[in-house]
């Protein structure tokens, strides 16, 4: 009997694959070493990919791709889809925009335009969970819509001042690291060791803000998909919808939720977006949704729903705009960018069928 | 003390009536084959005291106490729990998070609650432990057998001390082999005191295990006995119609 035992407890406790093992069957793990390697490679065959202001631009770039597909990668490990974040991208910096425009500080502007990005989120959530309509069809809808009260709103004028604020929706979305130094170094006095240490700091390290706002929310959102009931629950109705229910699971509830958020990173990176360049147009976000959505699968997100992470959508991100960038920088008429990221696209997803044939196979 | 008792339970859908004033008492620890025809009323029965459905006359007591249940989870917090035939788990899940699916445990980090992966394991093997069932708690479901399957989907009702365990088909679709572990898993819950009405076409899986054998026919009872005073032939003429009544 003790012999038997000992058998089903080591049975039970025994792991089936190694910490190694596992990482080299996960598609993020190659895409984030493709990116490696690509990043190597374009440092030592040109001299301007590995240049301060170069990786600056590519930093800012692929933040704003990678912040919405943070929300993505939850909707879409739902089993969902949104196609309408480049539209409330927009609609979120035209409030931002308008408002600031009118002289509202940026403390009141950047609150409403975050609620109008949620309120579309709401409505996605509520006519997919409790109406039960598909999410693709609800959502472009919303794109439809929401682009189009973006252009009401607009009023058809481009807008270059912002008003009272107008400085701190700029540093907000176009500053770095090195803004916050500098104000630091003011508020402890330029003269003190301190100062001349914040000072130095400023002038060495250039992190841009939209960057910074990607690695924190990325923190967050890993935290969340798999320390929180929140994450547990969004793989499980990615996983079997059914048992979900029947297990008692929030189904509606979570996947409204999903669609917000989505929409809520799809605000914030609306209102950065205004304040990196500096105006606003209603072509703002135009297209971005298929950009997002082939950031989050290159990074290993399942389309079919159920398994997903914020590290993918983040290297899928930083993957396209590397991309992007050194297609411009090496020349090559911009023209064939779409041909590279689409290549990108199937190469990626291409991984997963073969891993499913082989599985299939057995 | 009976652990679920029925009494002139009828059920009526427009004009079929789909049960006819069942009656029945199950014992703790006692092992019930529920067997019939397709349309014979087994899922409706199943249904009405998993709380799916409620009976259109009769009453029902859970552990002598009178209950009407309104939805699911109003039968599990009254320590009734159902292995659906599907399972109802999650592919792309462990083993463990399948057990506690929707019963979830935490732990506070400062003001933050977060899951408790870590006794969830430990919980799930234990359960596992005590089906004797070869489950890691950290594998994916998807990778599992369908034995495997079957022991996640039991140890999930064990989580709540569970008085009765209804399951539906659970050696429908399955191996050879996999049936014997399904068995298995049944006679371990039996151990516990739990009783079990298993829901079977499978006359070879029901005299294997059960206790005590109730067939349908037509939404009415027709037999409801010991196994060990009936036979495979008896059931077979009873399910069909062939003998009237047992």
């Amino acid at each position: 009997m003790s012999a038997i035992s000992t058998t089903l407890d080591e049975t039970i406790n025994r792991q089936t694959h190694g910490p190694i093992g596992q990482l080299l069957t996960k598609q993020t793990f190659w895409v984030f070493i493709a990116s490696i390697i690509a990043f190597a490679a374009l440092s030592l065959s040109t001299d301007v990919f590995f240049t301060p202001s170069n990786l600056f631009n590519v930093a800012r770039n692929c933040a704003f791709v990678g912040i919405i597909g943070l929300g993505m990668t939850a909707v879409i490990i739902t089993g969902g889809i949104d196609l309408s974040v480049g539209a409330i991208l927009a609609l979120s910096g035209m409030v931002v925009g308008m408002m600031m425009a009118a002289d509202y500080p940026i403390w009141i502007a950047a609150p409403c335009a975050l609620l109008a990005a949620m309120a579309c989120g709401f409505f996605n959530g509520v006519f997919i969970a409790y109406v039960r309509m598909p999410a693709f069809v609800v959502t472009l809808a919303m794109m439809s819509l929401a682009r189009s009260l973006a252009m009401v709103l607009s009023g058809n004028q481009m807008v270059y001042q912002f008003g009272v604020d107008h400085k701190k929706l700029v540093a907000l979305g176009g500053g770095s690291t090195a803004g916050w130094f500098t104000w630091l170094a003011d508020v402890v006095g330029t003269d003190t060791s301190l100062g001349a240490f914040f000072t130095r700091l400023s002038e060495l390290i250039y992190i841009p803000n939209p960057a910074i706002f990607l690695a924190i929310f990325a923190l967050i959102f890993g935290f969340a998909f798999r320390w929180t009931r929140w994450g547990r629950y969004i793989f499980a109705i990615g996983g079997n919808q059914k048992a979900a229910i029947l297990t008692g699971v929030p189904v509606r509830q979570i996947k409204t939720s999903v669609y917000v958020i989505s929409a809520l990173m799809a605000g914030i990176a609306g209102i950065l977006q205004v304040g990196w360049l500096g105006t606003i147009t209603t072509g703002m976000g135009l297209g971005m949704e298929l950009i997002v959505i082939a950031a989050v699968v290159i990074g290993g997100t399942n389309l079919a729903g159920g398994s997903g992470t914020a590290f993918g959508a983040v290297v899928g991100a930083v993957l396209i705009e590397m991309i992007r960038n050194s297609l411009t920088l090496l020349g090559i008429n911009p023209f064939w960018q779409g041909t590279f990221v689409g290549a990108f696209i199937l190469i990626a997803v291409l991984f997963d069928s073969v891993k499913k044939l082989k599985q299939d196979e057995e | 003390m009976s652990v679920l008792r029925l009494t002139d339970i009828s059920k009526r859908f427009g004009a079929i009536q789909a049960l006819n004033g069942i009656s029945l008492s199950i014992e703790p620890g006692e092992v019930i084959g529920l067997m019939g025809d397709n349309g014979a009323g087994k899922s409706t029965l199943v249904k009405i005291i998993a709380g799916n459905f409620r009976p259109t006359h009769g009453k029902m007591s859970v552990a002598d106490r009178e209950v009407e249940f309104h939805r699911p989870i109003e039968a599990r917090e009254n320590g009734v729990e159902i292995v659906y035939q599907d399972l109802a788990l999650c592919d792309n899940l462990t083993a463990a998070a399948n057990v506690f699916l929707g019963r979830e445990k935490y732990r506070w980090i400062g003001p933050i609650r977060i899951l408790d992966h870590a006794a969830m394991y430990k919980h799930a093997g234990g359960l596992f432990r005590e089906l004797k069932s070869e489950t890691r708690p950290r594998d994916l479901v998807k990778q599992m057998s369908g034995g495997q399957r079957q022991a996640v989907a039991i140890a999930r009702t064990m989580l709540s001390e569970a008085k009765l365990v209804l399951m539906d088909e659970p050696t429908a679709a399955i191996s050879v082999r996999q049936v014997a572990e399904v068995l298995t898993l049944i006679r371990h819950l039996r151990e516990r005191g739990v009783a079990v009405v298993l829901i079977s076409h499978r006359m070879p899986d029901v005299f294997a295990v059960a206790d005590r054998i109730v067939v349908l026919r037509r939404g009415t009872k027709v037999a409801d006995k010991a196994v060990s005073k009936s036979s495979p032939e008896e059931v077979t003429g009873l399910i069909t119609g062939a003998i009237e009544v047992a």
